[in-house]
C-alpha cells in the first residue's frame, strides 16, 4: 500500500516539474532562440542598413540594445502596458478558441470592426452624451460588433462544417472593406481634405489617462479581463462545456453539450474580445481613423495566446513580452536603423522554437536509446490540444 | 428591331438582370481574359493544397510560401540585372535571362519553405494549422523586413512576363474565340497553370504515384502495410507542391506585376484553399471554383475600367467600390459555406503519421 | 533450442528472443517461436498479452530491441513492410487495412501495381487478375466494387487477397474471426486448412480457446509478454489453455445467475434510423426488455446496431417509430434527458465517445452529471464536491490510478473502462445501454466488468447488451435477438441458444432455410 502511495507522489511531482519546464522554461528559451536567430539574420543583411558594412556582428548587438532601452525605461514601460493591452484581449480572444478547439485567425478583422463600432458611437452621439455614457457604450458596441464578426464564421461552421481559418481570413478582407468605407462614408470628418474620422477626445470619447503619459484606462480593462476569463474557462460549468467541446466533441455531445451551440458561443466570446481590444485602442491611443487604418493584432495575438499557451495568465505574461518588444522597436528603428518588421519576424521564429519543443527534443534525444522512434513528448497535438499543457 | 429588348430592359429587376446579360456578352473579351489571369494564382495554390491533402498533409502555409516566392524571385530578379543587364527579351512571353533567373530563384525557396513545412507537420508532427500559421507569420515578417530594408535604395526590377500575343483571327473566331482569347492570351506562367490543372488531373486518378497519394491521405497505415514509404511520399508531395504555390508567387511579382509589395498575396491562398475544397480536391474542380472567384474581380475590374450606362450604371454607380473589392472574399465564404456538406476530405487529411505506435 | 526430430528441414520461420520495449512496457520479452511449413500454428493469448506487437515485428512495422528473425534458417533483417512482402510474409490486420474509397481491386494491387508504363496502372488488367484471383478461391468478390460498400465478411476475404495476390508463403491472421458469424468463420477455417496444405504457413492470433483448439497445429500461449508454453489441441483442454493464458484458474463462463425479469421497462417500436450517409439503417427495429433483464442483440457489424444504440440514448435522430422508457414517450430525447431520465451508457468506443482522454479523471467522472448540484451551482463549478465523489468512485469502483487528477489518457484501457462504468453505473438506473462493453481489455478487467452488469440487472435495471462478438452476447444475455439488416430477425431465450442458429440469422436474416452444416462450436 505504502508502495503505491511512493509511486503516487513520484509520479505527482514529475508531472509537476514537467508542467513548470513546459510553462515557463519552454517559452524562454524558444525566445533566447529566435534572439540568436534573429540576431544573425540582422548581420546577414547589415549591408542594407544605412552606415553599416556587410556581415556586421555589432549590429544586432545595437539593434538590441535599443530595443531594450526602448522599454526600459518609465516611459517606455507604460509604453509596454499600453502595447500590451490589445495584446491581452485578443489573446485571450485566441486563447479561447483554442480551448473550445477553434482557430481564430479572424482577429485583425474583428478588430478592425471593434474600432468602427466603437467610432461610430463617438462620432453620433459623444457630444451630446458626455463621457459616461459615450465610453462604455462605444466599448460594448465595438466589442459586440467583433462579437458578431466572430458570430459568422462560427455560425457557418456549425450549421454548414465551413472552416474557420478560411471563413475567419476571407472575412478579414470584408471588413478591412467595410472599415474603409465607414471611413471614407458615414463616419468622415465632413469638411477634411483627406477622408478622416473626427478625434475620439473632441467627442467625449478619449479614455482618460491613469498611468504615466500614455497609459489609458484599457489598461484596467485588460487587467480584469485576464481572472474574468481564466474564471470562465476553468471555474464555471459554460468554460467546462467549451474546453471540453474542444478536446473532444464527441465525447462532448454524448456529455448532454451542445456542441454546435457551443461553437458560435466560443467564436463570439473570440471575436467580442479581439472587438474590444479594437475599441480599446482606439479610444486610448490612435483616437481617430483613416482609411488605410490596419493592425497586426491578428497574428500577434496568435503568437500570445500560442506562448501563453492559452492560458489567461500565461496570455498575459506573453502579451507584455510581445508589447514590450513592439514598445522597444520605434526606439530600434531610429537608433539602429533595424525596421520595426524585425518584431513580426522574430515572433515567427519564437513560434517555430516554441512548437518543436526544442528543449523537450534535446533532453529526449540525451535519452533515446539507438533504433527508437521520435519521443512520445514530440507527438502531435491535435488542433483542440493547441497551446493547452 | 430592338423592340423586345428594350422592352426587357425597362422592366425593374428582370430589365437589371438582361441589362447585366448583355454588359456582360458585350464585355465578355475582357472579362473572360481577365478572369483565367486572376484565377491562375488561387488555382496555383488550390493545386498546391491538393497535392498536400491527397497525401494526408494540409498545408495553409502555401499562402506564406507565395509571399516569399514572390519576394525572392523579385529580388533575384534585381540582382540578376544588376549582374547581367536587362537582355534583349524573347519574342514570345517576354522572357530574359533575368526573369528567369527571378523565376528558378522564386521556385527555390518556394520548394525550401514547403521543406520547412513538411519538417513541421510530418516529422516533428506539430498540428498542421500551426504549422501553417506560422509559415504565414514568419512569411509576412521577413519579407516585410527585408523589402523594408531594400525599399529605400532605387532598384531596377527585372520586368515582367508578356502575355502571349492572340493573332486577331483567332480571338474574332465566331463563338469559341473569346474562350480562345481568353485561354491563350496570358503569360507563360498562366499558360503552364491550364497545362498543370489537366495533368495533375490524370497523374492523380491514373498513375502509381496518384493512386498511392490517395491510398497515404486516406489510411496511411493501410499504404504502410504494403510497402509504401508514406512518409517519403508526403514529404515528396509537399515539397513538390510548394513549386505549385512559388508558381503562384512569382505570377504576382514576375507576370501580373513587376514588383513586390507588402503582403501582396492578399488572402490567394486562403482562396485557393477554399477553391480546392469546393472543387473536392480535384485539380479539375478546384480550376473551376478558382475561375468562379475570379470571375467576381473579373467583372469589379470591368465595371471600373467601362462602366455601365442606363438603369445598370445608376445601380452600379450607387455600390461603393468597397463592395467590388470585397466582392471575392464574400463569394468564397458562401461558396464555402453552401457546398461544404458535400464536399469530404480525405479521411487522414491533417493527421500525422506516427510509423510505429505502440499496440 | 532443441529442434523437433520429426524435422527434416529448417522451420519456414523462427523468431528467437524477440524483445520489444515500448515506454512503461515490455510488450515482447524474449520470445522464441516457430512455424513449419504447411503448418497452422495458433498464437494464443489474452488482450494485451503482447500477441499484436510480435506480429508487428515480423512484418517490419516495429523494430525489437532484441532477437532474431530466421527464415529458412537464414537470418533476415526485416526493416519494413516491404521487406517483409518480398520475403513472401503477408499480414492480415484484425483492423483491416483497406481503403474505403478506393475499389476491391485498386486496394489489392496497391504497393504491387499493375503497369502499362512507367507511369500509369493499368486499371484493367488489375481489375480481370484480382477477379479471377477471387474466382480460383470461390470469393464472390466485384473487383471494381468500392470497399466501403463491402460486408465485414467481403472486407476481410479482400485482405485475403491482397496476401494471395502477392503470394505469401507465411500468412499472419491476427483475430481473423472476432466480427464474423460461426458460418464465416467456418469457411475462413476451411480456405486456412487449403491454404496449409499449399505448403504454406499460417499463425492465426486468437483469444478464443475453441477456435484455436478447432484450427492450429500447434498452439504457442503468450502472457504479459512471455511464452509460457507449447501445446498440441490432442494433448490439452480449454481449461488447460485458459489456466496458461491467464495465469490462474478462471471460470470459461460467467455465473449470469437467474433473472427476475419484471415489467417492461424499455419498449422501441418500428424504430427507423438513418445513418450518416442518409441510408435507412434500422428500419422498423421492435423490441422489448423487462426490467431486471438482459437483452443481448447479436449481429454482424455494419446492420445497424450503432445506429439504433444511437437513436435510443439520443445521439441520432430517428426518422420514424418509438421508444418508451417506463410507459413515457422518450422519443427524440436529448442526451442529456435521456441521462436524466435514468438511462447509462457504455459506448463501443470509448476514446471518442466515453471519454476527453487529454482531461483529468474527475472531469471524465462529471461528464455527464457536471451541471446538476451538487457538482455546479448556478454555472459556478464546485470542485470540492467534484473531487469527493471522484474519490469515492475510484476506490468503489477499483480504479488503479495514482490519484484523481491524473490525465485519463495515461490510465490503462481497462481503468479507462472502469472509469466509464463508475460514470454511468452509480446510480439508479431504468435502463443501461451497453455496447461492446468488454472490447480489447484483459480477462481480470472484463470479469469485473461483467459482474457489474449482473449487479445492475439484478437491481432491476433492463440492460440492452449490443456486440459483434456472439461470444459476449451469448455468454451473458438472458434473451437474444439478432439484428440483420436493420431489424430484430429473430429472438430466443439467451441459456437454450443455439450459437450456429444464432450465427445462421446473422449471416442470412433468417430468411433462407437452415442448411444442416455442421457449425463451429466443438
Amino acid at each position: 500500500m505504502s508502495g503505491l502511495a511512493a509511486d503516487a507522489r513520484r509520479l505527482l511531482a514529475r508531472a509537476v516539474n514537467l508542467r513548470l519546464l513546459q510553462v515557463v522554461a519552454e517559452p524562454v528559451l524558444a525566445f533566447v532562440f529566435a534572439l540568436i536567430v534573429g540576431g544573425i539574420g540582422i548581420a546577414l543583411f547589415s549591408a542594407y542598413v544605412p552606415g553599416h558594412a556587410a556581415f556586421d556582428v555589432g549590429l544586432p548587438i545595437a539593434a538590441y540594445g535599443s530595443l531594450i532601452s526602448g522599454f526600459a525605461s518609465p516611459n517606455g514601460i507604460t509604453s509596454t502596458l499600453v502595447y500590451a493591452t490589445p495584446l491581452v484581449l485578443a489573446g485571450l480572444g485566441v486563447a479561447i478558441g483554442f480551448r473550445g478547439g477553434l482557430f481564430n485567425i479572424g482577429g485583425r478583422g474583428q478588430f478592425l470592426i471593434g474600432t468602427v463600432g466603437a467610432m461610430a458611437v463617438v462620432t453620433w452621439i459623444g457630444k451630446d452624451a458626455g463621457p459616461w455614457i459615450t465610453i462604455p457604450l462605444a466599448l460594448l458596441v465595438g466589442a459586440s460588433l467583433g462579437g458578431f464578426a466572430g458570430f459568422i464564421p462560427g455560425f457557418l461552421k456549425a450549421t454548414s462544417g465551413a472552416h474557420e481559418v478560411v471563413t475567419t481570413i476571407m472575412l478579414n478582407y470584408v471588413l478591412l472593406f467595410v472599415m474603409a468605407w465607414a471611413v471614407i462614408g458615414p463616419l468622415a470628418l465632413p469638411g477634411a481634405p483627406q477622408p478622416i474620422t473626427a478625434d475620439v477626445s473632441t467627442r467625449n470619447g478619449d479614455l482618460p489617462i491613469i498611468l504615466g503619459r500614455d497609459g489609458h484606462l484599457g489598461l484596467l480593462i485588460a487587467l480584469a479581463a485576464v481572472p474574468i476569463m481564466w474564471f470562465l474557462l476553468f471555474r464555471t460549468t459554460i468554460g467546462f462545456e467549451i474546453r471540453a467541446a474542444g478536446a473532444n466533441p464527441d465525447a462532448a455531445r454524448y456529455g448532454g453539450m451542445k456542441t454546435r451551440r457551443l461553437i458560435v458561443l466560443t467564436m463570439t466570446l473570440a471575436g467580442f474580445m479581439c472587438g474590444l481590444a479594437g475599441a480599446t485602442t482606439l479610444l486610448g491611443v490612435v483616437h481617430e481613423m483613416t482609411p488605410g487604418y490596419d493592425t497586426t493584432i491578428g497574428f500577434d495575438a496568435i503568437t500570445v495566446a500560442l506562448l501563453g499557451r492559452s492560458n489567461p495568465i500565461g496570455v498575459a505574461l506573453a502579451a507584455l513580452l510581445l508589447g514590450a518588444m513592439r514598445a522597444g522597436a520605434q526606439t530600434m528603428q531610429i537608433q539602429a536603423g533595424v525596421p520595426p518588421e524585425l518584431v513580426d519576424a522574430l515572433q515567427a521564429i519564437i513560434l517555430l522554437f516554441l512548437v518543436v519543443n526544442v528543449l523537450r527534443r534535446l533532453m529526449a534525444r540525451r535519452k533515446r536509446r539507438p533504433g527508437k522512434g521520435e519521443p512520445a513528448a514530440a507527438a502531435a497535438v491535435p488542433v483542440a490540444g493547441v497551446g493547452i499543457e | 428591331m430592338n423592340a423586345i429588348p428594350e422592352a426587357l430592359n425597362a422592366l425593374p429587376l428582370i430589365g437589371i438582370l438582361f441589362q447585366f446579360l448583355g454588359y456582360v456578352a458585350a464585355n465578355v473579351t475582357f472579362m473572360s481574359q481577365t478572369t483565367v489571369a486572376v484565377a491562375v494564382p488561387v488555382a496555383l495554390a488550390a493545386l498546391c493544397g491538393a497535392v498536400c491533402e491527397r497525401s494526408g498533409v494540409v498545408n495553409i502555409g502555401l499562402e506564406g510560401i507565395m509571399l516569399t516566392a514572390a519576394f525572392v524571385g523579385w529580388l533575384a530578379g534585381v540582382f540578376a540585372v544588376g549582374m547581367l543587364g536587362h537582355g534583349d527579351p524573347l519574342p514570345v512571353f517576354g522572357i530574359t535571362p533575368p526573369l528567369l533567373i527571378g523565376l528558378a530563384a522564386a521556385i527555390g525557396i518556394g520548394m525550401l519553405v514547403s521543406l520547412l513545412h513538411a519538417w513541421l507537420s510530418i516529422s516533428a508532427r506539430v498540428d498542421q494549422i500551426i504549422g501553417g500559421t506560422i509559415i504565414n507569420i514568419g512569411a509576412v515578417g521577413i519579407t516585410g523586413y527585408l523589402y523594408s530594408l531594400v525599399a529605400n535604395q532605387s532598384l531596377n526590377g527585372a520586368g515582367s512576363f508578356k502575355a502571349l500575343a492572340v493573332p486577331k483571327e483567332v480571338a474574332d473566331f465566331p463563338l469559341i474565340g473569346w474562350l480562345l482569347n481568353a485561354v491563350l492570351a496570358q503569360g507563360p506562367i498562366g499558360i503552364l497553370t491550364i497545362f498543370l490543372v489537366i495533368f495533375l488531373q490524370i497523374m492523380l486518378f491514373r498513375s502509381r504515384w496518384g493512386l498511392r497519394t490517395r491510398a497515404a491521405g486516406e489510411h496511411p497505415r493501410a499504404a504502410e502495410t504494403v510497402g509504401i514509404d508514406v512518409i517519403r511520399l508526403r514529404y515528396f508531395n509537399v515539397v513538390m507542391a510548394g513549386a505549385l504555390a512559388a508558381l503562384a508567387g512569382a505570377w504576382l511579382s514576375m507576370e501580373h506585376g513587376n514588383r513586390f509589395d507588402a503582403n501582396m498575396t492578399a488572402g490567394r491562398g486562403f482562396i485557393g484553399l477554399a477553391a480546392m475544397i469546393v472543387g473536392r480536391w480535384t485539380p479539375l474542380g478546384a480550376f473551376g471554383a478558382a475561375l468562379l472567384f475570379a470571375s467576381a474581380t473579373a467583372l469589379s475590374a470591368s465595371l471600373t475600367i467601362s462602366p455601365p450606362s442606363g438603369d445598370l450604371g445608376n445601380l452600379t454607380n450607387q455600390v461603393p467600390g468597397e463592395f467590388w473589392e470585397a466582392l471575392p472574399y464574400i463569394i468564397t465564404i458562401v461558396v464555402l459555406a453552401g457546398l461544404i456538406g458535400r464536399s469530404i476530405a480525405p479521411a487522414a487529411d491533417g493527421v500525422p503519421y506516427e510509423r510505429e505506435s505502440a499496440t | 533450442m532443441t529442434q523437433d526430430a520429426s524435422a527434416t528441414q529448417p522451420p519456414a520461420l523462427e523468431m528467437r528472443g524477440i524483445t520489444k520495449r515500448y515506454p512503461g512496457v515490455v510488450a515482447n520479452d524474449h520470445i522464441d517461436l516457430d512455424v513449419r511449413r504447411g503448418e497452422i500454428h495458433a498464437l494464443l493469448g489474452e488482450n494485451g498479452a503482447g500477441k499484436t506487437t510480435l506480429m508487428n515485428v515480423l512484418y517490419g512495422l516495429a523494430r525489437p530491441d532484441e532477437g532474431r528473425i530466421l527464415l529458412d534458417g537464414e537470418p533476415v533483417e526485416i526493416a519494413g513492410p516491404s521487406d517483409a512482402i518480398a520475403r513472401g510474409i503477408s499480414m492480415v490486420h484484425q483492423h483491416f487495412m483497406l481503403i474505403p474509397v478506393l475499389s476491391v481491386a485498386e486496394n489489392v494491387i496497391l504497393g504491387s501495381e499493375t503497369m502499362s508504363n512507367r507511369v500509369f496502372v493499368d486499371r484493367a488488367e488489375a481489375s480481370r487478375r484480382i477477379g479471377a484471383l477471387a474466382k480460383s478461391f470461390g470469393f464472390a468478390l466485384d473487383p471494381d466494387a468500392k470497399v466501403a460498400t463491402l460486408s465485414v465478411g467481403q472486407q476481410q476475404r479482400v485482405e485475403i487477397l491482397k496476401a494471395l495476390y502477392r503470394d505469401a508463403r507465411i500468412l499472419v491472421l491476427d483475430e481473423p474471426t472476432a466480427v464474423l458469424t460461426p458460418q464465416e468463420t467456418e469457411e475462413i477455417f476451411t480456405l486456412l486448412r487449403r491454404l496449409a496444405a499449399d505448403g504454406r504457413s499460417i499463425i492465426f492470433i486468437s483469444h478464443k480457446l475453441y477456435e484455436v483448439l478447432d484450427i492450429a497445429d500447434r498452439i504457442t500461449v503468450i502472457r504479459r509478454g512471455k511464452v509460457i508454453g507449447e501445446r498440441r489441441p490432442r494433448e490439452t483442454t480449454e481449461k488447460e489453455l485458459a489456466e496458461l493464458m491467464v495465469g490462474r484458474e478462471v471460470e470459461l463462463t460467467v455465473d449470469r445467475g437467474i433473472s427476475h425479469p419484471g415489467e417492461p421497462m424499455l419498449r422501441v417500436e418500428g424504430l427507423r434510423v438513418a445513418d450518416y450517409r442518409r441510408h435507412e439503417a434500422v428500419s422498423g427495429a421492435t423490441f422489448e426488455i423487462r426490467a431486471g433483464e438482459i437483452l443481448g442483440v447479436a449481429g454482424v457489424a455494419g446492420n445497424g446496431q450503432d445506429e439504433l444504440i444511437e437513436a435510443i440514448i439520443g445521439l441520432r435522430r430517428s426518422a420514424g417509430g418509438h421508444v418508451i422508457l417506463d410507459g413515457r414517450d422518450v422519443t427524440g430525447f436529448s442526451p442529456r434527458r435521456m441521462n436524466e431520465a435514468g438511462t447509462g451508457y457504455v459506448p463501443g468506443d470509448r476514446h471518442r465517445f466515453g471519454l476527453i482522454l487529454a482531461f483529468p479523471l474527475y472531469d471524465n467522472l462529471v461528464l455527464t452529471s457536471y451541471y446538476r448540484p451538487p457538482f455546479a451551482h448556478w454555472i459556478v463549478r464546485d470542485d470540492k464536491a467534484i473531487l469527493d465523489s471522484a474519490r469515492a468512485q475510484v476506490d468503489r469502483f477499483d480504479i488503479r490510478t495514482p490519484g484523481v487528477n491524473v490525465i485519463t489518457s495515461t490510465l490503462s484501457g481497462g481503468n479507462q473502462q472502469k472509469v466509464i462504468v463508475a460514470r454511468e453505473f452509480d446510480r439508479s438506473l431504468k435502463l443501461l445501454v451497453l455496447d461492446q462493453p468488454t472490447r480489447g481489455l484483459d480477462v481480470g478487467s472484463i470479469e469485473f466488468i461483467h459482474r457489474q452488469i449482473i449487479a445492475k440487472r439484478d437491481a432491476g435495471t433492463a440492460v440492452l447488451l449490443v456486440s459483434a462478438e456472439l461470444d459476449e452476447v451469448m455468454e451473458m444475455s438472458d434473451r437474444i435477438a439478432v439484428m440483420y439488416r436493420g431489424r430484430m430477425v429473430a429472438e430466443m431465450d439467451g441459456r437454450t441458444a443455439d450459437k450456429s442458429e444464432v450465427g445462421l440469422y446473422m449471416a442470412t436474416g433468417g430468411r433462407e432455410p437452415a442448411t444442416t452444416e455442421e457449425g463451429a462450436t466443438p
